[in-house]
């Protein structure tokens, strides 16, 4: 039988993160690639099965407990953040991941998720975002376009879609990327996302490919990503496209605009990427199609202390500060007396008046 | 309030129990003057039973009748179960709580006032006709003993010399008055005097605060002395109580305790996770100030995110608790079915409050025992406990931690705002007899042929608990049935049959675990009274001086009602009659018909307020002269008791 000590020496590759149940998505679903890379992504950063809890939400992302070797808890719609944020609080030792879809987190979550950022609990945020409702079959989402035809609005959704990115850092994330779920990107970003100390968002892009396939082609299709795309590298300036020819810079009131390199423009005169910057990443992430290429990559990272650690700080301090919790103490707290001669015999009309 | 003996060279009379009432703007310290009387009349050895009751806004308009905050207290020289029906003495600091409280004076009964507010304005404000004083009304003067005391104006010429603001001169007006009040009932002042020194002079740093409070309580006592308006004082002895150390706990304290005392005996990290809700708030207040214990409590964004983290700190192998009231406990069903599917330890508790939706916030009432049976999608039961009374939480709390650990569900404890706010004196037990709570996590010896079951049951049919960082016990938990055993996701119908069986049955053979109903009074009579939860002391109080007087009744309190005790059925049948009197409209009484197909009738009260004992009596009494009709429910109403309550038709009767 394995010791403890055994395990913690085995080295673990992604296929030992494989759980024996099958996996239920349809088949072509952005989530396998997701899958994929996240346990190798697991394998590569040491995680032990044992310490590693996936917790999820409900839809189909939600499904992804159940598919790694590792503790998992598939919950309620939308109430991911608080069990996560209940098993740090009991537990920091655990790396804890979060899976949730665009509907479960931004829709029927959307208060959790803001609390468990604001609150910079020390977990993974996974959120699988293909703009539409798939579990349901269909009906259109929290980041659905506006105009968006679905059996929920045959009309046209009138909708405002939602930017997870905006919302994430509104929400004073300390931790905010993007990536795409077939992109070679989404491994080295979960692997940021998994090193950081709080909070990390990462918003996927995922191929529905059932009710809302090609949502993400511009992204992902090889003609047209590099013009649709601007990969974020921090301390880079934002350099895009096929010719690596195109950039954003910011006018003289603040306005990020595209230029094309060369012709009087120089790559220093472009928007660094500073991902240290709040505001900056903020401005990032309001970047959005048709109008500016879409940016890839981690918008935002400053590491803040953690919640479930100030919450084990204060423990600490209230018993340097009044030693142990004694039981006996407590009970006797406040003003106390003793009875000590029961008046036996003046019991008997005691009930009656 | 009887006489026992007079004493005339002293003027004092023994009486074995008196009920004071305190009554004011929620601004003038009624809950402080009343708390003191009642550590006061702790201390000297009476038996006390409290009522506070107050508005639900922070502050109301002051000298409106909306803004006035009472406090209850009925202490005795023998064994008490509540704070009393009728007022035997009540101090109302304006008029618009003398008009609020006064017909809950017994005839006879005593009325101090603070005549000095009784001036136009007020009086204007607490809705008295132009050119009325009650004060001077004949009806009044007749039926109750009045004193006018100038408090206000007595309370400012004692503390002038104080240098302080007519404001904070202004507050000290409460001790004043506690100070006659302890005159007229014969108390010490020490009690009080230390604490104040203690409160203001050590705690707060303001002892000129602390010194003016014991002034004007000295003077007000003096006054009492002097004034020569009281011709008799009153005399409460001790009362028998068992030899112990004791202190005064209300519920809300008693379950925090008690969850702290369950997390030492466990060895768990308590972590109560909760939003904040009247009449709960308090569990949280206890507890934030408790992280010396290695108590954490998180304050959720929400009741769902509250249940929600406490399902996860259980998972994760601590002690999870949440804590909210009725609305609350609404907003976490749909997360108690996944803690119930997924068969992790939790406890809920349900400080029950006037329903439905918000409702009375301040008031307390029974009405979410339904909502705690059934209020969950899917066949979901969950294990629901009830303590009788304040001291009783303590017990409660810990057995409800107990079988949460043995049964791996869900455990509700449904206290209630009378419960929760309400005092009694505690007999404080001692932590080092308390026994262990036992704990077993899962662990290699849980694998099977190399594999881990999640689902494999004990002799009690619950399933290991794996905590999460536990090598080789890797498995997953979710709101999906999951095959027995196994734990894989299982959609098959006979499986689904089963598992719903076993999470039936896992509650249901927890009664024979527990303790069986007793019966106090014989053992067969023509009327059991049964009840549950806070209606305890009313109940007993009405059945022993029902059985007193010779009427062949008897009480039966249920502190388990999921599952019942093993005996209820057999307790039910040995009595030709059953009254179940709760503060509903009839909750338990449906349970108890539909499962055990007796004709029980109910006595139900829906006032925010509980029940007097008289209205216990008097339906007692119309239950054994059958006098109760077809009625299925008697309700009672202004202090009676209606066997046919028609109260809709009665007031669509006055509207037409």
């Amino acid at each position: 039988m394995a010791t403890q000590e055994d395990v913690a020496l085995t080295v673990l590759t992604a296929k030992d993160f494989a759980s024996d149940q099958d996996v239920r998505w349809c088949p072509g679903c952005g989530d396998y690639a997701i899958l994929n890379q996240v346990k190798k992504v697991l394998a590569k950063i040491g995680a032990r099965k044992e310490k590693t809890v996936f917790v999820a939400g409900i839809g189909c992302s939600s499904r992804f407990p159940y598919y790694v070797d590792t503790y998992g808890m598939h919950s309620i719609h939308g109430r991911a953040p608080a069990f996560a944020t209940g098993v740090k609080i009991a537990n920091p030792e655990l790396d804890v991941w979060l899976v949730t879809g665009d509907g479960d987190g931004l829709s029927i979550g959307g208060n959790h998720l803001i609390h468990a950022l604001r609150r910079n609990v020390n977990i993974n945020i996974m959120l699988f975002n293909n703009r539409i409702y798939g579990l349901t079959k269909g009906q259109y989402s929290p980041t659905s376009e506006e105009g968006k035809k679905t059996k929920s609005s045959p009309m046209g959704s009138i909708d405002m879609p939602i930017s997870p990115i905006s919302l994430a850092i509104a929400a004073e994330a300390s931790f905010v990327a993007r990536a795409i779920d077939v992109d070679k990107n989404l491994g080295d970003v979960l692997e940021r996302a998994a090193s950081h100390r709080g909070t990390s968002f990462v918003e996927i892009y995922q191929d529905c490919n059932v009710f809302n396939h090609f949502a993400f082609q511009y992204a992902t299709d090889k003609d047209t990503k590099e013009d649709a795309l601007v990969r974020l590298e921090h301390g880079k300036p934002l350099i895009f496209g096929k010719d690596r020819n195109k950039g954003i810079r910011l006018t003289m009131d603040g306005k990020p605009e595209i230029v094309e390199i060369g012709k009087g423009i120089k790559e220093d005169d472009l928007l660094f990427h500073d991902e240290n910057d709040e505001r900056h990443a903020f401005l990032l992430s309001r970047l959005m199609r048709p109008d500016f290429p879409e940016p890839m990559g981690v918008f935002y990272a400053q590491p803040d202390e953690c919640y479930e650690d100030l919450l084990e700080d204060q423990v600490k301090a209230a018993i340097s500060a009044r030693g142990e919790g004694d039981l006996k103490k407590l009970l006797y707290s406040g003003d106390t007396w003793e009875v000590k001669n029961p008046h036996e015999g003046e019991q008997s009309a005691a009930l009656h008046e | 309030m009887e006489p026992m003996m007079v004493s005339p060279s002293k003027q004092v009379l023994t009486v074995r129990s008196a009920t004071v009432r305190f009554a004011g703007d929620s601004g003038d310290g009624m809950q402080l003057a009343g708390m003191r009387f009642t550590d006061t009349s702790a201390m000297v050895g009476n038996d006390i039973a409290t009522l506070p009751d107050f508005p639900a806004e922070i502050r109301a308009p002051a000298g409106t009748v909306a803004g006035v905050s009472g406090f209850q207290v009925n202490f005795a020289s023998q064994e008490i179960f509540t704070p009393g029906d009728q007022v035997d003495a009540l101090i109302a600091m304006n008029p618009a709580a003398f008009k609020a409280n006064i017909s809950d004076v017994r005839g006879g009964g005593i009325v101090v006032v603070n005549e000095d507010e009784f001036d136009k304005t007020n009086l204007r404000k607490a809705g008295y006709a132009e050119g009325y004083n009650p004060l001077d009304d004949e009806k009044y003067l007749q039926k109750y003993k009045l004193y006018k005391v100038p408090i206000t104006r007595l309370t400012s010429e004692e503390l002038a010399s104080s240098g302080m603001g007519a404001k904070d001169i202004g507050r000290c007006k409460n001790m004043y008055a506690l100070g006659v009040v302890y005159y007229l009932y014969d108390r010490p002042l020490d009690v009080t005097v230390r604490y104040l020194e203690d409160y203001f002079g050590k705690k707060k740093n303001m002892p000129q605060v602390a010194e003016a409070n014991v002034k004007a309580l000295k003077a007000g006592y003096d006054f009492g002395d002097t004034a020569e308006i009281f011709p008799i004082r009153y005399q409460v002895d001790k009362a028998p109580i068992e030899a112990g150390m004791y202190r005064r706990i209300t519920g809300n304290e008693a379950l925090a305790m008690g969850l702290v005392a369950a997390g030492k005996l466990s060895g768990k990290q308590l972590i109560y996770c909760t939003y904040p809700i009247t009449p709960a708030s308090d569990i949280l207040h206890y507890l934030a100030a408790m992280r010396h214990f290695g108590v954490k409590t998180f304050q959720a964004e929400d009741e769902i995110a509250a249940v929600c983290s406490a399902i996860a700190v259980s998972y994760a192998g601590q002690l999870g608790v949440t804590g909210t009231s009725g609305p609350g406990l609404a907003l976490k069903a749909e997360a108690m079915g996944l803690a119930v599917i997924t068969e992790l330890p939790l406890i809920v508790i349900d400080v029950q409050r006037g329903g439905p939706s918000t409702g009375l916030p301040t008031k307390t009432e029974q009405s979410d025992l339904l909502q705690a049976m059934f209020g969950r999608n899917g066949d979901c039961p969950v294990i629901i406990f009830a303590p009788k009374s304040p001291a009783d939480c303590f017990d409660m709390a810990l057995e409800a931690v107990r079988t949460a650990f043995e049964c791996m569900t869900p455990v509700m404890i449904l206290s209630d705002g009378y419960i929760a706010n309400g005092a009694e004196p505690w007999r404080i037990p001692n932590p080092d007899a308390l026994p262990k709570i036992p704990v077993r996590h899962a662990d290699e010896s849980d694998r099977v042929d190399g594999v881990f079951r999640p689902y494999k049951r004990d002799a009690n049919l619950s399933r290991p608990w794996a905590k999460p960082g536990t090598p080789n016990l890797q498995h997953r938990v979710g709101g999906l049935e999951k095959m027995n055993v196994t734990g894989s996701v299982c959609y098959d119908g006979q499986n689904h049959q089963l598992m719903t069986n076993i999470r039936r049955e896992k509650v249901a053979r927890l009664a024979k675990r527990l303790p069986k109903l007793s019966v106090e009074g014989e053992s067969t009579g023509d009327l059991l009274v049964l009840g549950w939860g806070g209606t305890y002391g009313a109940i007993t109080t009405a059945v022993a001086r029902a059985r007193a007087a010779g009427k062949k009744v008897a009480a039966a309190h249920l502190r388990y009602l999921n599952p019942f005790p093993a005996n209820l059925k057999e307790v039910l049948a040995s009595y030709k009659r059953v009254l179940i009197p709760e503060l509903n409209t009839g909750q338990l009484r449906l349970l108890i018909r539909g499962k055990f197909l007796v004709d029980a009738r109910g006595l139900n009260k829906i006032q925010g307020q509980p029940f007097l004992v008289e209205e216990i009596e008097e339906a007692i009494d119309l239950m054994l002269e059958g006098k109760y009709g077809d009625a299925e429910f008697m309700q009672p109403n202004q202090h009676h008791v209606d066997p046919n309550a028609q109260a809709i038709e009665q007031y669509l009767g006055e509207s037409a």
